[in-house]
């Protein structure tokens, strides 16, 4: 279980970044916290020829606040953006969900956005991104663009980012006034990937759901103020479209259940913040 | 920095338990292999290899950190901790160390570098853990002979005495 | 011996062991030194279940620089001899596959390299060419006469199938008011220790003689066994241990095999290797318990009184029977009646062999199997005749006033008082609480039981039991087995201090320190006085072939070897004393460092000059004593003889008795287990460090509830290892571990020095099934089956699912485990006959199959291709094939194809209809099924379906956009090509 051999660029700066990007497209592969990508290459699934190591940008180690988003660079690491002060009041579900992400002992090293470009289908940091509506920015040497995460995660492990792009940052909407936020995840011990991960964002006025674990991608649909027989619809609708299937850990019916209950517990939960 | 060839061997200068050092890794050398192989501290266990098992956890900048995780060369600059390290004198083991004996918190002993290193840092931040709280922090964790609960009551020990430590200084 | 009002043993001292292991200075086998030019091994495995292994192609992995050997199967074939196979079949066992695979993980080729990751990278470039054959996996399945065998040598895939009477349950099967019975499947899993394998083999070729150091645990018949296979007298094999080991629970019992091929490595390279197994390998490809099929049926009077037991086990030790299995089946032959008086039963015992990994020793060996059923049906029995379960219990233990007590089929329980236990355990553990708190939860509506289980847990075993699977005359011809040897060394040195020398090999449980306790207090000394050694040299230290750390020996028979060792050479210091204090012999007593007169204390010499004697003067000795210097003990009980003509065995020397009840709760909507209260009541005899003895308790009952609710090493219906990592076995941890309530009676045992039994294993066998008693309770329900995933308890409980919105009811999968499957569709501008055309092309092909680097048209419907395939960063080189099939041009076909890469291998099938609108435009619609196989099974399963519909997808995709040609240059270009094909011009 020895990784096999690749090259490896510190950058110093992100043009260095870039451009070893753009001169190596997929065969480049960018390392931050290194917390997934590591047993991947011990195992031999990925074999990349050059790494490219970030971690010394400053320009990217940064968590920058505005009225209403908390943007985070690609050189953040998990423990850092949780152990942010005032995040619960900032963003109750990141404050929430990050706590779920592996163990303390690996959130120490991996990053917020390291998280976002493996595109986990169980991975809780791409499932709050969607179900905030938060953005991915992306770079190359030339231009920047920012992608909705519900554009940006297209699948298993699959994501909008082009080969010559560079996950600059993500950005986390702020809790609004009039928001309320739940999270819930059920796996099999703490700390394993979600067999199903739910968190709402609830007005007044609107439902929205994101579901993690069960479809390839984390999934968000956003409803009026329904309750009651609607509601239980509606998200008994949404567990069925997630196609869920069976795996080791759990059936595709358990992780139906899993929908359908946590949905509904979230959603109560959020509005309960609300009131 | 210069890209490095995959089969180059570069140094890797830093901090290992207070001392400067420096050794040849090539890009793709295991912190682990890194400190055991090339440094000759064994303390640090392989267990897994993937990072679940928790045996390889070092410090690295005062952060528990999966060895096996880790390149050797992404420790370059950094301030890197072991259980070499974590006695105060040949001879003398450190508070922690020893609410391990007393509650028999280890047996075959393979996993116990890693818990150490993991609750030494967090003893350093919480010093008032709770059960539950240490249950959690500690789930990223295998030990395979001691069924955890010695452990937890030797964590909850080790606080006591560095609180009460802390006191009387 | 002489106990003092002061004994050191009974005490919880600090362990000798530990300040090493907590400053990073344990001396694990990967933390030695080696020999200078020592090389380093990796292991290429089979990722197919089953598969002719028609050729292995070496030459590249050979040439690259700092590899230095590639072995193969012929290559040990030529340098060894089969290992034994544990019963009389006419088959082979290899440690590496030799002209098949018979299980994914089976080693088929070794590279001997000058580290690790060279050698890593050296097996990326090995090719094997596999036929593949139908797996055997379901131990039912491997009963059938029609079934793929596993060995063509052998007429089944059963290796044995024996019947055994005991009184005359025909008789008491035909009296009993009722018959109750129970089926088991019982699953797979290991006590995975954290530290793996690790080996470290050189070959003197000067001398014909191996010496391997590993972490192997014994019983040391493997040193025979391996001494035979790499065809070397017995005393040109030196087998040596590293001081210490992260872990075993029989478990690395299992290395063996693996000491015969890095042996052969190191003759073919002439130098040392070291080996050091990694997770994903041990996880695939070392030992674990078997998985066993049980039809379990009592004879059971109207008040709960069973008479007779009749079990069928059907016992699936994987793909070899690699001695000592079946020894898992037969180690509780003597207490299959487990706590329980029964006079009369059968047993009916088949050994299959299956395609997956050989099993071997497990912590628990064989008891959770057995009381899993025993335990199960005794519930069974109150549920059905409505008894309280506590009264079925006690209604059938073996009276308190019975022991020694032989059971129907042989063993002599030695000590104990069942019911003594049983109630203390009822009071002390408040079972009158947890019934309150059950009822006050069901009246919530809430899912709460109470399990309970009794169990013998047996230790010291009897090397004869296994042999027990043979019959009386193939046990007649191969000569009697039996016994338990022990041997324990203690020496004193010219300063007269203490050390001792033991072959228990411990692998954590600190013997050391329990063996200082023991001769300090038969030498009057303190344990720090005394050092231990227990690292072993079969070269140089005594043992036997029953030496070693297995069946919970340590505190029964090892410290019994020490003790009496300790107490022949404190007799000749007696003896020596007696003459320079002028008292008699049996005045002299030990104590506080010093040898002394009993009844005048200042009359003495201090210890360690009277033990020095033998070394300075010897001439001062009296004649009876012949030197004071060094006594080896062997200990074997006269209890443990071989199996009898009628087939009893007395399996062990020492019965401890287990009573365990708890309380859950299982929540309605998640199936999550929570444990309200775990009661584990042990007798194991004489207690000899109490802290160490709750040490075994509460890590037997860790491992034993990771087996209960999370652990299992799962396969496929084809084979394919599905738990390749610590992501998806999943071992306990503290989140999910409580700490047990532990309580205790001693009842001596009568056949050991010390009184004591073994206590390691007993949670293992009673812990699973007094949690799945405890879940049948709160679910109401008959059958339930290991592991107690949430899924499946929530199954348990579920009512009709709510349906789906009418639009997606179509599109629902049919619910088939384990292989992927999936439908889609593209849309292609283009018609039809263009798309089937583009289809049958082989151009057309390579450029529209993801990553592909070469197609080859072997005929017109049959493509072979050289593909990389992935999804994000997860990528590898695959070897594919396709065959069109049922082509009804151009509308539809069927689809048959394999790729075998470095990350595993795939089949699958699938059907392809093309449909044609008037716009000119085509829908091509497809499904498929596939099973995925090898490390990507293994260590991906949970992400293997996303990335079977990302593949697929792409495919498709890719054609739709090649076939419309989103430029249309690219179409016409393909047009022409086709055109010119043809023999016309456009």
């Amino acid at each position: 279980m020895k990784p096999p051999l690749f090259d490896y660029v510190r950058a110093d700066t992100l043009g260095e970044a870039h451009a070893v990007l753009a001169a190596e497209g997929p065969d480049a592969r960018v390392i931050a916290g290194g917390q997934t990508l590591i047993p991947m290459l011990s195992m031999r699934l990925a074999r990349p020829k050059v790494l490219i190591d970030i971690m010394r940008l400053p320009e990217l180690a940064t968590i920058e606040e505005t009225e209403d988003a908390i943007h985070v660079g690609a050189a953040v690491r998990q423990a850092e953006l949780l152990a942010r002060p005032e995040l619960a009041n900032r963003q109750p579900l990141l404050a929430a969900a990050l706590p779920w992400v592996g163990h303390a002992q690996t959130r120490s090293r991996g990053t917020v956005c390291g998280s976002v470009a493996h595109a986990d289908p169980s991975a809780e940091i791409p499932l709050v991104l969607v179900a905030l509506a938060g953005s991915i920015a992306l770079s190359t040497r030339r231009r920047r663009r920012t992608v909705a995460a519900e554009q940006f995660f297209l699948g298993l492990l699959s994501t909008d980012r082009r080969d010559e792009e560079l996950i600059a940052g993500v950005s986390f909407p702020c809790t609004r006034p009039d928001h309320g936020y739940a999270f819930r995840e059920f796996g099999r011990r703490h700390g394993d990937f979600a067999i199903a991960a739910c968190a709402a964002v609830v007005t007044a006025g609107s439902v929205r759901l994101a579901v993690g674990g069960v479809a390839d991608r984390p999934v968000a649909r956003e409803w009026g103020a329904l309750s009651g027989s609607a509601l239980d619809d509606a998200i008994n609708e949404l567990a069925y479209d997630l196609d869920a299937r069976d795996d080791l850990h759990a059936t595709a019916r358990f992780r139906r259940d899993l929908v359908r209950q946590l949905g509904r517990d979230v959603i109560m939960e959020a509005r309960r913040c609300l009131a | 920095m210069p890209r490095l060839s995959a089969s180059d061997r570069c140094s890797v200068r830093f901090l290992l338990n207070g001392r400067s050092v420096a050794a040849e890794a090539e890009p793709r050398m295991l912190l682990t292999d890194f400190l055991r192989h090339s440094l000759g501290l064994t303390g640090t266990h392989v267990g897994c290899e993937h990072g679940v098992c928790g045996a390889c956890t070092v410090q690295i900048d005062g952060k528990p950190a999966r060895a096996c995780l880790t390149l050797a060369v992404q420790v370059d600059g950094a301030n890197v901790r072991t259980v070499e390290d974590l006695a105060p004198e040949p001879g003398r083991l450190s508070v922690l160390q020893e609410a391990f004996r007393r509650h028999h918190a280890l047996q075959c002993g393979f996993c116990t570098a890693g818990i150490l290193m993991s609750l030494d840092a967090y003893l350093k931040t919480n010093p008032e853990p709770s059960e539950p709280a240490l249950r959690e922090y500690l789930s990223g964790h295998l030990c395979r002979c001691t069924g955890y609960v010695p452990i937890i009551a030797a964590a909850l020990d080790a606080a006591k005495r560095l609180r009460e430590a802390t006191a009387h200084a | 011996m002489s106990v003092q009002a002061q004994a050191w043993t009974g005490r919880s001292i600090e362990r000798v062991e530990d300040a090493a292991l907590l400053t990073g200075r344990g001396r694990y086998i990967d933390d030695l030194g080696v020999a200078t030019g020592t090389l380093h091994a990796a292991i290429l495995r089979s990722p197919h279940a089953h598969a002719k292994i028609k050729a292995v192609r070496t030459e590249a992995a050979a040439a690259l620089p700092g590899v230095t050997a590639v072995i193969t199967g012929a290559d040990v074939v030529g340098l060894t001899t089969s290992l034994p196979v544990g019963v009389r079949a006419p088959i082979k066992c290899w440690p590496i596959a030799v002209d098949s695979a018979r299980y994914v993980g089976e080693p088929v080729a070794v590279v001997v390299a000058r580290d690790r990751y060279r050698a890593e990278d050296a097996l990326d470039l090995i090719e094997v060419d596999y036929q593949l054959l139908p797996a055997v996996v379901d131990p039912h399945d491997a009963l059938d006469a029609g079934a793929q065998r596993l060995y063509e040598s052998l007429s089944s895939n059963v290796a044995s199938d024996r019947r055994f009477r005991y009184g005359d349950p025909q008789a008491a099967f035909a009296e009993a008011a009722h018959r109750i019975g129970i089926d088991v499947h019982y699953p797979r899993n290991s006590c995975t220790p954290l530290e793996t394998y690790g080996i470290i083999a050189s070959y003197d070729p000067g001398e014909d003689a191996y010496d391997i150091l590993s972490g192997f645990q014994g019983p040391f018949s493997i040193h025979s066994v391996i001494a035979r296979a790499l065809k070397v007298p017995g005393n040109r094999l030196r087998l040596r241990t590293p001081p210490d080991s992260g872990g075993s629970f029989g478990i690395k019992q299992g290395v063996f095999p693996y000491l015969v091929l890095m042996g052969v490595a190191a003759r073919v390279a002439g130098r040392p290797v070291k080996w050091i197994e990694d997770r994903l390998e041990h996880l695939t490809g070392s030992v674990s318990a078997t998985n066993r099929v049980t039809r379990l049926e009592a004879a059971v009077d109207r008040d709960g009184r069973v008479r007779a037991l009749a079990w069928d086990q059907i016992e699936d030790v994987g793909a070899h029977i690699r001695a000592p299995e079946p020894a898992t089946l037969y180690r509780m032959h003597g207490n299959l009646t487990g706590a329980y008086d029964i006079r009369h039963m059968s047993v009916r015992n088949r050994v299959v062999v299956t395609n997956k990994t050989p099993t071997g020793l497990n912590r628990g060996f064989g008891g959770p199997q057995v009381y899993y059923a025993l335990e199960r049906l005794m519930q069974r029995i109150a549920l059905e005749l409505k008894l309280d379960p506590i009264d079925v219990i006690r209604r059938n233990l073996v009276p308190a006033n019975a022991f020694p007590y032989r059971t129907a089929s042989g063993a002599l329980l030695d000590s104990g008082n069942y019911q003594q236990a049983l109630e203390a355990a009822l009071r002390d553990g408040d079972l009158a609480g947890l019934q309150a708190r059950r009822d006050a939860a069901r009246r919530e509506g809430r899912l709460y039981g109470i399990g309970f289980a009794a169990v013998v847990e047996p230790s010291v075993s009897n090397m004869g039991y296994i042999t027990t699977a043979l019959t009386p005359e193939e046990r007649a011809k191969a000569g009697p087995k039996n016994g338990a040897q022990a041997t324990a060394t203690i020496s004193l040195d010219p300063l007269g201090t203490v050390s001792a020398h033991i072959a228990s090999v411990p692998q954590g449980q600190g013997h050391r320190t329990v063996l200082a306790q023991v001769i300090a207090d038969e030498l009057g000394l303190k344990p720090s006085d005394i050092v231990v050694v227990a690292e072993m040299d079969t070269a140089r230290d005594g043992w036997s072939i029953a030496s070693g750390n297995y069946s919970s020996r340590f505190a029964a028979a090892v410290c019994g070897a020490a003790q009496l060792a300790a107490a022949r050479l404190k007799s000749k210091l007696a003896r020596i004393a007696a003459a320079q204090l002028n008292v008699g012999a049996e005045e002299i007593e030990f104590a506080d460092g010093k040898v002394r007169a009993r009844r005048n204390p200042d009359n003495a010499a201090p210890f360690g000059r009277l033990a020095a004697t033998s070394h300075w003067a010897p001439a001062t000795q009296p004649s009876d004593v012949d030197q004071a210097i060094r006594e080896t003990a062997f200990w074997t009980p006269p209890e443990l003889t071989a199996p009898t003509e009628a087939d009893e065995i007395n399996s062990s020397l020492c019965h401890g008795f287990i009573f365990d009840m708890c309380g859950l709760e299982i929540d309605r909507v998640t199936g999550a287990v929570r444990i309200d209260k775990y009661v584990t009541m042990h007798d194991c005899g004489r207690v000899l460090h109490p802290g160490m003895v709750a040490g075994q308790i509460t890590g037997g009952f860790a491992h034993a509830l990771g087996a209960a609710l999370y652990e299992e090493y799962a396969y496929a219906p084809d084979g394919s290892f599905l738990a390749g990592t610590f992501a998806d076995y999943l071992v306990p941890t503290s989140m999910e571990v409580p700490a047990p309530l532990i309580l205790h009676i001693e009842t001596p045992s009568p056949f050991t020095p010390l009184g004591a039994k073994g206590v390691g294993e007993g949670n293992c066998m009673s812990t699973p099934v007094c949690l799945a008693n405890a879940v049948a309770d709160a679910l109401g329900i008959a059958d339930i089956g290991l592991p107690l995933t949430p899924a499946k308890l929530a199954a348990a409980t579920q009512n009709a699912e709510p349906p789906p919105p009418a639009r997606t009811a179509a599109a629902m999968p049919a619910g088939k485990r384990r292989a992927l499957h999936g439908a889609g569709e593209a849309r292609v501008a283009a018609p039809p006959k263009a798309v089937w055309n583009a289809l049958l092309d082989t151009r057309i092909l390579a450029s529209i199959i993801p990553g592909c680097h070469d197609v080859e048209q072997v005929s017109a419907t049959h493509f072979r291709a050289d593909v990389t395939l992935g999804v994000g960063p997860v990528k590898g080189r695959y070897r594919a094939e396709v065959k069109l099939e049922d082509l009804v041009s151009p509308r539809s076909a069927t689809l048959i194809g394999s790729a075998v890469g470095a990350l595993g291998s795939a089949v699958g099938k699938g059907s392809v209809r093309l449909a044609g609108d008037a716009a000119g435009t085509t829908i091509i619609s497809y499904d498929y099924d596939a099973e995925i196989g090898g490390k990507a099974a293994a260590v991906g399963g949970r992400l293997l379906d996303g990335a079977a519909r990302i593949v697929i997808r792409q495919f498709f995709e890719a054609l739709a956009r090649r076939v419309a040609g989103i430029s249309k240059p690219a179409w016409r270009l393909w047009l022409e090509r086709l055109l010119a094909q043809l023999g016309r011009r456009p």
